[in-house]
């Protein structure tokens, strides 16, 4: 059914991606799935579009590793990326047992003390920093580096240099690609 | 070697009709088939292919478009979601009879949910009753390969043939690798044979009894068969899934531990179903549970209630997406595992969807309300159904069908002797879609309605495709731009005006010029013109005037409930409206939608009450 990728770490990780319509979750899963290919990795996403856009709820799947399904099950994934933090609640059934959270949030929510969770205010870093649409990108910055050195499925299974890659291989969702590369890292220094 | 790159199904598609040799490509915009399309374009770009690609004014055009140069001799595809199919349907039944010669792949998205449609009908349901070969991918890696197999059924059995990916198919990624695509190379030569092209009624009985054998053959085709999966199993029970629903069970079999309990069977052409495979079902299999989406299309062919579970049998929901949870409680009950703990299901619901800031269609629905407070609002597919939220939107059927329920509902009430204000609203993409043919009835008939076209230049909820009337076709090339005020004349519509619905104390006047019109006299159209906020009016480019809600503001919600623009938020600590500045657009239009004045621009130019 997939690709046959065939590198050579038998990397398995699911992982699901939450927010609004507008806030660049597609956007992020795909520099996700990239980096997935660069690892020479079977790859398999899911996105919800249209009605979705106008402001509402987006959600994307991603599946690294041998699998035919291209949406994760409910309860079986690895870790959550949530951008826009009222949808917390409602995507955390996605989270297995084991799994991580990294959250779009000034500071962690009750759930935080039953789970892995980080909390960063990505929001409010970026409009700072003086680019508010590129929220996505301080969060997945932020998730690299406070998740690594964690073993394959513990932890997210990219490198930030992987990302960077995909980044400038590929258009900016905001401001030009020196704009996207500082959201990332600015994330990324929040994260260590 | 080539590339390998992550492609979405939609993509993959497209990839798999250029690489392919397809020459023709129209379609529709309409989710989740959209991109089909767009993708052709930029593959006929990238490999610098000689191709007719277009969006056409509606799916039955598309059709008709791909159908002639099919007839001619060249490969042909016309893309579509599955309620575009509807509207296709006339010419592929047709066509099935007729035939073709270049290979005629209807390429037809359904909507398992449905996430963005009025119903989740399944395609490969039209495809049997109008007996053309359906293919049902259950990844976009697959969906490249089968519009391949799906070409060269066609060509083999000279009949159009359906590729029916899903949601899970055409907007899921997948990593495969692109090679460089070769220029197609057939020349058009339509050879003329009217007992076929041109068949009467008396003629159609022999087409069809072709159509029938040719039918018969594709049960027979080696290349499109079901395949077994776990062949090293020897079991009486099969489970046989297609689509994506087939990928579920994949791996809902793995994980339980079930992949040597029974037999799993992918079946990748559900109709017609291959006459060998039903045979083999009946004489190894004691129980067959079948999988698919959404109709029993399959489980009907097998047409054995005592051994095959579906959804005939209560076994399969029937409405809904066939989500991975559900397939892995219906495997793991059928394999007789104890399913675990129940699964919550992720919940629906979260932040409703809501035209954009800046959006002009909320303008208009403003305004609408103001004019016609007791109005009835018949409504269309498209960004503007989401004047929902506005109260101004009180039906939608189906394209084009704002102005047939106008028509429909002015007759109604005109029997009882009433008058009753009717303001309906469509978008200018639908309007040429399907709206011309209900004008023309509504003015003929004496109809006495408003028609608003929200005419903001595109096809926007789908992704900006252009119009008959924008200029540009799907290549980039110049199209010639069809004019749409000429055209409602034409209809014999009296009182015709454009206006920009922004100017709201104007539009309001103008809405309740052509309702006296209506009441007097006929259909009066108002043309809506302002460019889609977020494609043609970059918040960037200009300066914007700052927003600001003063100390008048009573928290009346007024402006929440009838213009929802979502930067206006409600401060629950402070009791009053908040602009969220992010968010705004800064279009300025509020200011008109405070009943106390507290809107204000921040040049000073405030609301007149």
């Amino acid at each position: 059914m997939n690709g046959s990728g065939g590198g050579p770490s038998p990397v398995v990780q699911q992982i699901v991606l939450s927010g609004l319509g507008g806030q660049g979750i597609l956007f992020l899963s795909r520099l996700l799935a990239e980096a997935a290919v660069e690892r020479g990795l079977p790859v398999l996403t899911s996105e919800t579009h249209g009605m979705a856009q106008r402001g509402g709820v987006v959600l994307a799947h991603l599946k690294v590793g041998p699998f035919s399904s291209p949406l994760v099950r409910a309860g079986r994934a690895d870790g959550l990326i949530v951008l826009q933090e009222e949808n917390l609640p409602l995507h955390l059934p996605y989270l297995s047992p084991g799994g991580w959270v990294v959250v779009n949030a000034p500071s962690a929510s009750e759930a935080g003390r039953k789970i892995d969770l980080h909390a960063i205010d990505a929001g409010g870093l970026a409009a700072q920093a003086g680019y508010p649409r590129s929220a996505n990108l301080v969060l997945i910055g932020f998730a690299l580096a406070r998740l690594r050195g964690r073993t394959a499925q513990r932890g997210l299974f990219c490198t930030p240099g992987e990302i960077l890659r995909a980044l400038s291989r590929r258009g900016p969702n905001e401001g030009g690609p020196k704009q996207a590369q500082a959201a990332l890292e600015l994330g990324i220094l929040h994260g260590r | 070697m080539g590339d390998r790159v992550v492609l979405l199904g939609n993509e993959a598609i497209a990839l798999g009709l250029v690489e392919n040799g397809c020459a023709v490509a129209a379609s529709y915009p309409g989710t989740p088939a959209s991109e089909i399309l767009s993708s052709v374009a930029r593959w006929q770009a990238k490999f610098a292919l000689s191709m007719h690609v277009e969006w056409a004014v509606n799916e039955k055009v598309a059709l008709e478009i791909a159908h002639a140069a099919s007839a001619a001799g060249l490969r042909a595809a016309a893309s579509m979601k599955q309620v575009g199919l509807n509207v296709a349907s006339d010419p592929l039944f047709s066509a099935a009879y007729t035939g073709i010669v270049g290979g005629l792949l209807v390429i037809s998205a359904d909507d398992p949910g449905p996430h963005s449609s009025q119903t989740e009908q399944d395609s490969r349901m039209l495809a049997m009753a109008a007996k053309v070969p359906v293919l049902d991918p259950a990844s976009p890696a697959q969906a490249r390969d089968l519009a391949a197999a799906g070409f060269e059924l066609s060509e083999r059995l000279e009949i159009p043939v359906m590729l029916r990916p899903t949601t899970r198919v055409c907007h899921a990624g997948q990593d495969m690798v692109v090679r460089p695509v070769a220029p197609a190379t057939r020349r058009a030569s339509f050879r003329k044979a009217p007992e076929r092209w041109a068949a009467t009624p008396a003629l159609r009985r022999r087409l069809h009894e072709q159509l029938a054998s040719r039918i018969a053959g594709a049960a027979k085709f080696a290349a499109t068969a079901p395949a077994l999966w776990n062949p090293r199993v020897a079991a009486r029970r099969a489970v046989v899934a297609s689509g994506v629903a087939f990928a579920h069970a994949r791996e809902a079999m793995e994980e339980a531990g079930l992949s040597d309990l029974f037999a799993l069977y992918q079946v990748i052409q559900p109709y017609p179903l291959h006459a060998a495979f039903i045979e083999r079902l009946r004489d190894i299999y004691e129980e067959v549970l079948v999988l698919e989406e959404t109709q029993p299309v399959i489980e009907m062919q097998i047409a054995d209630r005592a051994r095959v579970r579906g959804r005939l049998t209560g076994t399969v929901p029937q409405t809904g997406e066939l989500l991975p949870e559900i397939v892995f409680e219906l495997i793991a009950q059928f394999g007789g595992v104890a399913p675990g703990a129940p699964v919550r299901l992720p919940a629906e619901g979260g932040k409703r969807p809501t035209l954009c800031p800046g959006c002009s269609h909320r303008s208009a629905f403003y305004a609408i309300r103001e004019a016609a407070p007791k109005g009835i609002y018949p409504s269309d597919i498209g960004c503007y159904t989401l004047g929902l939220n506005l109260g101004a939107v009180d039906t939608v059927l189906c394209m084009g069908a704002a102005i047939s329920q106008a028509a429909g509902f002015s007759f109604a009430y005109r029997l009882g002797g009433e008058q009753v204000d009717i303001i309906a609203t469509i978008g200018d993409s639908t309007f040429y879609h399907a709206g011309i043919p209900p004008l023309i009835d509504a003015v003929v008939q004496g109809a006495r309605f408003v028609l608003v076209i929200l005419d903001n230049g595109t096809t926007a909820m789908t992704g900006n495709q252009p119009t008959p009337a924008t200029g540009v076709g799907a290549d980039g090339k110049a199209t010639v731009p069809v004019d749409m005020e000429g055209l409602v004349r034409a209809c014999g519509v009296s009182f015709c005006r454009v206006a920009d619905p922004d100017r709201i104390p104007e539009f309001v006047s103008l809405l309740r010029e052509a309702l006296a019109h209506s009441r007097r006299e006929g259909v009066a159209v108002v043309i809506a013109r302002k460019p889609c906020a977020v494609f043609a009016r970059s918040r960037l480019a200009r300066p914007r005037p700052r927003v600001e809600i003063a100390k008048e503001c009573s928290g009346c919600r007024h402006c929440l409930a009838r213009f929802e623009c979502p930067a206006l938020v409600f401060d629950e600590t402070a009791g009053r409206v908040r602009v969220d500045e992010a968010a705004c657009n800064g279009c300025g239009v509020c200011v008109h939608a405070c009943p106390a004045g507290a809107i204000h621009l921040s040049d000073g130019e405030g609301a007149t009450p």
